[in-house]
């Protein structure tokens, strides 16, 4: 009897109170870099490349010539966009699963413009379609959160069902505005014309999302830290009882951060659209509405942290896209890559808040 | 009639691979955990399936049936609870968040199935679309004396065994949830793990073996979609993915009861189909149409979340991590 009880387990867990910030930067860089070694012997495994020889074509497919950077730039600047979106929503622990469908929907309503709206003079449209597309993923969010706030619905599967919905209505007006006839897609909109698209800046089309990208991510970082909104967000996060004891309308603060949240996902739609692609359809927002949602947890809503992941994945899609076509292999490689990258970094948080100790070993004091 | 036939066939096929899919996940949820990777879980049960047939059937010239079957089953369990395993780990072990986790799961796991989907003929070094046909034909075999009884054959037995195999599993969860001393633990884990860890009830193993037994039966709905359902292919179109969340919302619709989960599952099928016999619809107004299992889920979720009965609610602690030092 008093055996069991006596023995003490090999390793026990205990919580950290705080680690260095030195110290935490390494343990999520050494997680990347474990995470991309396993990547490469896995590559190696499939396609037989030297891992160095797949690492310097990835990089080469990212960054080799000026198109393919900003190519990889687009993609970082779409992501972070979704990522700084959801942060609000996030840090107040509302489960905003629904990016996909609020990107769409942002991406509709712009693309409507671009098609019915065209004669307008370009200040006029642009100006028109951010607004429209900024309201439209606004009401996407605000319905599961007026919901959450009223009757407690579950808002991680209203918002995920919202995507669907927005997707079956994505591709409703894909067959409606179907150019040609009957190639079920729209088509490059304004081919020639070119209303509604942002115009070249720099020698690039995509400069000014880019610029409108981090002027949020400061904007964001500002809100969340050093305004009362962003306040009242984090202390909701933190628990809801002790925001009501501190008389704040937590129904309020969940309706208003998540219009904000879906507010700023329709833009997203509305660089994709306007500022990137030109086209619509289902895969618009193209999974990113999700990848976004890791990219803003992972960063713990902090607007720098979150840029910097959103350009480690573009990188990784853009290497891998290199790999693919080089090895004749589908781009999917790249999604494959991504996952085990997020599985490493999810994983190396445990190893920042909490410590192994192994027994017959004293906790310090202190 | 015949359109009530066809309607009634695909609202079938169709819901069999959903019904995997919510079965497993309800096992999961009653364990407190919610997977959001189900999407990517039945993408590794199906391509685990596939490429183990796929090695199996292009290593041998006459390929047995009853093989085939056996190995496309065993496959697609060992590598969606595989996929399960990894999310295990990394909540429960490593307490990282579910929901979050779940995410990376399904990308993971719709990177890893639609690579090799697309690649495993390059790979052995052979151009045609991937085939599985002796396999196939054995996942789509129906109950030959029974199919040609008319209507009711062709309603009820025209079906291959997986069909059968999902009602059966089905009711045999819901049994195991509600009628033995295991599932009440089980249950226990999900609704109060701190009351199951003082009562003796090792809460790390039971939430372990359900996630990963939950999830090898959401594998057994990417096998059936690809051995039946698609008949012995692959196709890159992000199929798998749209089911595997209908699952996760069946999983809401039948209010985390399995034998919910038979009737829900063939209506969901009903719901999406529904737009190729309704006359008069353009190709445009059609999309719409499918929107509806996702509204009449929404629907759901918001009467559930009103009335407020205790018989429907999720599990207490569902998507709370456990961590028996916090208190």
């Amino acid at each position: 009897m008093a055996k069991a009880v006596k023995k003490e387990p090999f390793i026990r867990l205990a919580k950290r109170d705080t680690m260095p910030t030195a110290k935490k930067v390494a343990v999520r860089l050494i997680s990347i870099l474990a995470a991309l070694i396993v990547c490469g012997l896995l590559i190696f495994a499939i396609t037989g490349l030297n891992p160095l020889e797949v690492y310097s074509t990835m990089i080469s497919g990212a960054f080799g010539t000026k198109t393919r950077i900003w190519s990889t730039v687009k993609e970082m600047t779409m992501l972070a966009c979704i990522a700084i979106g959801l942060a609000p929503a996030f840090k107040m622990r509302f489960w905003n699963i629904g990016a996909e469908g609020q990107v769409l929907i942002g991406g509709i309503v712009t693309a409507g413009c671009m098609i019915y709206l065209k004669a307008l003079p370009p200040v006029a449209l642009f100006a028109v379609m951010l607004v429209g597309s900024t309201l439209a993923g606004a009401l996407w969010g605000l319905l599961p959160a007026v919901f959450k706030a009223k009757w407690n619905t579950n808002e991680t599967l209203f918002t995920l069902m919202m995507n669907y919905v927005a997707i079956q209505l994505t591709s409703f007006f894909v067959a409606k505005w179907e150019n040609p006839y009957g190639s079920n897609t729209v088509g490059i909109i304004n081919q020639n014309s070119q209303e509604g698209w942002f115009p070249s800046v720099m020698g690039t089309r995509y400069f000014i999302s880019v610029v409108l990208v981090l002027l949020l991510a400061v904007l964001m970082f500002v809100y969340l830290k050093y305004t009362k909104h962003g306040y009242e967000i984090s202390v909701v996060g933190e628990s809801e009882n002790t925001a009501r004891y501190a008389g704040i309308s937590v129904g309020w603060v969940v309706i208003r951060t998540m219009l904000l949240s879906g507010a700023l996902c329709g833009m997203a739609g509305f660089m994709a659209v306007a500022g990137a692609s030109h086209t619509i359809s289902t895969s618009t927002a193209g999974g990113r509405g999700f990848t976004a949602i890791i990219v803003a947890w992972l960063a713990k809503f902090d607007s720098a942290t979150m840029l910097l992941i959103s350009l480690l994945l573009a990188f990784l899609q853009s290497g891998a896209g290199e790999i693919a076509s080089k090895c004749k292999l589908n781009s999917y490689a790249s999604e494959m890559i991504t996952g085990i990258i997020l599985f490493f970094i999810l994983g190396s948080e445990f190893f920042i808040n909490f410590k192994l100790i192994l027994r017959g070993k004293k906790e310090k004091e202190g | 009639m015949q359109g009530f036939i066809s309607l009634f066939q695909a609202a079938v096929f169709f819901g069999t691979v959903i019904m995997f899919g919510c079965v497993g996940e309800i096992i999961t949820e009653k364990a407190g955990n919610l997977n959001l990777g189900v999407p990517g879980i039945m993408y590794l049960g199906g391509i685990s399936s596939l490429a183990a047939v796929f090695i199996y059937e292009g290593s041998t010239d006459k390929p047995s049936s009853a093989v085939c079957v056996i190995l496309a089953l065993a496959a697609s369990f060992a590598g969606a609870a595989l996929g399960g395993f990894i999310y295990a780990f990394l909540t429960i072990t490593l307490r990282a968040n579910q929901n979050v986790t779940g995410l990376a799961l399904s990308i993971f796991g719709s990177g890893v199935a639609n690579f090799f989907g697309g690649s495993l003929n390059t790979l052995a070094g052979r151009f045609e679309q991937i085939s599985v046909p002796v396999t196939s034909a054995a996942f789509r075999q129906n109950i030959a004396p029974l199919a040609s009884l008319g209507i009711p054959g062709q309603l009820f037995f025209s079906y291959g065994f997986m069909v059968y195999l999902a009602i059966i599993l089905a009711i045999a969860v819901q049994f195991f949830l509600t009628r033995t001393a295991a599932g009440l633990n089980l249950r226990t884990v999900g609704e109060n793990p701190q009351a199951a860890d003082a009562a003796g009830i090792n809460v790390t193993k039971n939430k372990y073996l359900a996630i990963c037994i939950g999830a090898g039966i959401c594998g057994f709905g990417g096998a059936y979609y690809v051995m039946d359902y698609i008949k012995g292919t692959w196709a890159n179109d992000g199929s798998i993915e749209k089911l595997g969340w209908l699952a996760v919302a069946l999983v809401i619709f039948a209010t985390w009861k399995a034998k919910n989960a038979i009737w829900g599952a063939y209506l969901f099928g009903v719901l999406y189909w529904m737009y190729l016999y309704i006359p008069g619809l353009t190709r445009a107004s059609q999309e719409i149409f499918k929107m509806l299992p996702y509204v009449v889920t929404i629907i759901v979720l918001v009467f559930t979340s009103l009335t407020n009965s205790r018989e429907k609610q999720p599990p207490a602690a569902l998507g709370q991590p456990y961590f028996r030092e916090d208190r």
